[in-house]
């Protein structure tokens, strides 16, 4: 006897009633065909507890093969998958039909927009090129650093210490933040929240002797001083990160001078 | 096509390759190539921890975790290799932290630890605290601090460069390492990476499954470069089954519920895992309880309308700790589920999650050409590779310390290899494999769909090969995956152009996914045991007598081009531990 499998796709039930006709709605780009961008809409049937990369999916596999897109782990880890959606920023694999389509009788009233996050290059439909979103992350000095010889065993650290710097470890680099911040859009250079969010992840780290190094990386015209809290990166955070509490966590470090 | 010379190449940007990286990087001139950015990479999915005798919180030595390794793994483990891990797990985690990994704490400060499946305190008297963790997102932090610190010793990366293929070339009668050949995503353009050595670190091949904890991306890439180069692959049969995948989905929701007190209910409500593992209860290793769940099942004590489930339940938990120590796998049972792991039980089911298998290596992470030789300059590790310490069944929370401890072996053998040895010369037209495999794909007028073959793949997998096998359902698997090998001869793609070409690309995956099932089935079927993570219900029992050894897999090519699959073996490696029966 095999082992019992399920031959329905994920968080589907019986039969095909529970199945909704949405509308796709996807910036198309291919420098290959065209140096313009353009819209193009798929219709598809959908169990609404699928996610958006599930229609991505769909429509890639059973429509139109040249669809591209990014993603790998499916579920909101490996930060692949940042996208517009209805004209904010989330992970295609953590966003739900359901959650964002408005259903009357088995139908989307309105497509489903998707298009590539914005201030950076497209190179093809929904990718973009990443290099200077690393750039930016890079130029924090992203690490650990520490001075004078190795303890034998771990460095210490309380509890407390540990929970200071908690919320912004959990950042995956997927952009979605920097990509919804208008002053990254109207200027390249600023730094933007995602950097500044691996800076405050060492900053206020217990362990780091760098804080003064990162502090003063950040005290640049591109830097902390260019943020107008207006919390766009807070909500688009699929980590639920709050990214604007750590710019001013960051901006307060700097005036005070104290970590 | 473009040619470039590394001393060092690394295939695969996740833990093992990052801290391969980090050491080569300091000992040669080394290059990482990887199909995704470092930080896609599945490492960073795994969560419940890294195993290593800190004895932080309780005793424990790593002597009592070599044993554990050896037990969970039924024996078939290399015990030379699993001492090896369990000894250097120590330092990997020490050094992980000095690089910043931010662990949990106790409140003394020190590194925080918990218990894990299979992991116990003097030989199976009880569960220890013996997982080193950062909440739910260990792996996380271990990808993103490796990251870091390759980005502060400035690695050399390739992102999006995807590696098909192996170059080898006879020197003296024997085969040596030249280098590899990648495409160039963003580009469509072919690099040939010329290099003294080669480290493969690419990851799993766990998407011929349908359920599965696997990334999409998780498709076999290096074994099968390997493979169709004519090198063995070992214990491919062995594949891990996750007890507690999210129910139709297959997303990881870590062993480390249960290190917290989760447990694991019927129907009926009833703690079913007290039936089977009297001792360590939901704590057995994952291949007993992966086959108590189905047992559960198929006795009609599943959950749900079609009884095809059972429960995760946290309920008993209070909230503050669900927050502090699982708060992505309650998120995600939020989110997937619209389900509140506070007050309701989560919906699971047994998922693909790992293979024992792989390229097999000697302790320094070199790659065996047959059980004796090695083939100079080539090196892996991680899940790619088979030392073998996982032997038949991994124990949780040791494939972090796997890619750590053999990673930095592998990444310090390969360059210290490369500093004294000569560039092997490149064989001849040494980018013709993959360009007329991407010329052949990009012509195709074929009528076979690249969706289609996949999904039949995938379900005769999860049909036939998955936690209960026979000869009959793996007979079935393996006709199956012939038919669909013919049918993948006649695959086109609809997207023709070169720049991201993802439609190309999971097209080659999928090749590499059929050629890895088959060599899984062929070594399955004979293997006419059930032992860890293989279980025939013809064969219920362990066989010490005739399969005390290891699946050494080869690809052979007759004069007319006809493939088969030669199977021969190799023994397992015994110091200090005989085989006993397993029981938790």
């Amino acid at each position: 006897m095999a082992t019992p499998t399920l031959d329905k796709p994920a968080g589907a039930e019986a039969g095909a009633d529970h199945l909704v006709t949405v509308t796709f709605r996807i910036r198309r780009f291919n420098p290959e065909v065209s140096d313009q961008a353009s819209w193009q809409d798929f219709e598809l049937a959908i169990d609404p507890k699928e996610r958006v990369l599930d229609g991505l999916h769909k429509i890639k596999w059973e429509i139109d093969g040249t669809l591209t897109f990014r993603r790998s782990c499916a579920h909101g880890v490996c930060g692949s998958d940042a996208m517009r959606i209805n004209g904010r920023n989330r992970l295609a694999c953590k966003t739900l039909i359901k959650d964002i389509a408005v259903l009357k009788d088995g139908r989307g009233t309105k497509p489903i927009t998707v298009e590539p996050i914005q201030g950076m290059t497209v190179l093809k439909d929904l990718v973009v090129d990443m290099e200077p979103f690393f750039q930016a992350y890079r130029d924090v000095l992203p690490f650990l650093i520490t001075e004078g010889n190795e303890p034998s065993r771990e460095r210490l650290q309380s509890p407390a210490d540990r929970a200071r710097f908690d919320d912004t470890t959990k950042c995956i680099l997927c952009a979605a933040c920097t990509s919804s911040c208008p002053i990254y859009w109207s200027d390249g250079q600023y730094f933007g929240p995602a950097a500044i969010v691996n800076a405050h992840r060492f900053i206020f780290d217990s362990r780091d002797e760098a804080a003064e190094r990162r502090l003063e990386i950040l005290n640049d015209r591109d830097g902390v001083w260019r943020c107008r809290t207006t919390f766009n990166c807070t909500d688009a955070c699929p980590r639920g990160i709050e990214v604007t509490k750590a710019i001013q966590e960051v901006k307060r470090a700097l005036v005070t001078r104290r970590v | 096509m473009q040619i470039h010379k590394y001393d060092t190449v690394i295939v695969g940007a996740g833990g093992a390759g990052m801290r391969a990286a980090i050491e080569a990087t300091k000992r040669s001139r080394t290059a990482v190539l990887t199909k995704l950015y470092p930080t896609r990479s599945h490492t960073g999915a795994a969560q419940g921890g890294m195993a290593a005798a800190l004895a932080n919180v309780e005793e424990d030595n790593w002597e009592w975790h070599t044993f554990d390794t050896i037990k969970g793994g039924d024996y078939l483990v290399d015990q030379d290799a699993a001492e090896i891990l369990a000894k250097e797990a120590i330092d990997s985690v020490l050094d992980l932290e000095k690089m910043g990994l931010p662990f949990n704490r106790t409140p003394e400060g020190r590194i925080d630890q918990r218990r894990f499946g299979g992991h116990s305190r003097n030989h199976g008297e009880a569960p220890v605290r013996r997982s080193c963790y950062a909440a739910d997102r260990t792996g996380h932090m271990i990808l993103q601090t490796l990251y870091q610190n390759c980005v502060k010793q400035g690695v050399e990366f390739f992102n999006e460069f995807y590696v098909l293929d192996l170059l080898l070339n006879e020197v003296d009668g024997q085969r040596r390492t030249a280098g590899v050949v990648a495409l160039e995503l963003a580009t469509g353009e072919l690099h040939v990476f010329r290099a003294k050595a080669v480290v493969f670190a690419s990851g799993g091949n766990g998407k011929f499954y349908k359920v599965t904890s696997n990334a999409h991306t998780l498709t076999g890439d290096g074994q099968a470069a390997a493979w169709r180069r004519g090198l063995p692959l070992e214990d491919m049969e062995f594949f891990q089954f996750h007890p507690t995948g999210i129910w139709r989905m297959g997303i990881l929701l870590t062993e480390g519920a249960r290190g917290e007190g989760g447990i694991l209910r019927n129907k009926d409500g009833e703690r079913f895992m007290e039936k089977y593992a009297p001792v360590m209860k939901d704590l057995a290793s994952r291949d007993v309880v992966s086959r108590s769940i189905y047992t559960e099942i198929r006795e009609g004590r599943g959950c749900g309308p079609e009884g095809d489930h059972v429960y995760l339940d946290l309920t008993h938990l209070p909230p503050e700790q669900l927050d502090a120590k699982l708060p992505d796998i309650t998120e995600f049972a939020r989110t997937y589920l619209g389900i509140e792991p506070y007050t309701d039980p989560i919906p699971i089911q047994p998922t693909a999650h790992y293979a024992m298998g792989g390229i097999p290596t000697n302790v320094q992470g070199e790659v065996l050409a047959n059980n004796t030789d090695v083939v100079p300059g080539l090196y892996a590790a991680g899940e790619v590779a088979c030392v073998s310490v996982h032997g038949a069944n991994r124990l949780g929370t040791n494939s972090l310390l796997d890619i750590n401890v053999f990673g930095r072996r592998a990444g310090i053998a390969a360059a210290e290899y490369a500093s004294r040895a000569e560039f092997v010369e490149l064989p001849e037209a040494p980018e013709k494999f993959v360009a007329d495999e991407v010329a052949r794909m990009r012509e195709s007028t074929g009528s076979e769909r690249v969706t289609e073959i996949r999904k039949d793949l995938q379900e005769t997998m999860d049909r036939n090969a998955m936690v209960f096998r026979t000869e009959q359902t793996l007979k079935e698997a393996l006709e199956d995956i012939t038919a669909l090998r013919r049918r993948y001869r006649n695959v086109s793609i609809q997207d023709k152009g070169r720049r991201f070409n993802t439609d190309l690309l999971e097209a080659l995956e999928l090749g590499n996914l059929l050629e890895l099932a088959e060599v899984l089935v062929v070594s399955a079927l004979a293997r006419k045991e059930s032992r860890g993570g293989h279980y025939r219900e013809d064969y219920p029992h362990r066989d010490d007598v005739n399969f005390m050894r290891h699946t050494m897999a080869y690809r052979e090519v007759d004069s007319e081009g006809n493939e088969s699959i030669r199977l021969d073996y190799k023994p397992v490696v015994q110091t200090r531990y005989q085989p006993m029966e397993r029981k938790y």
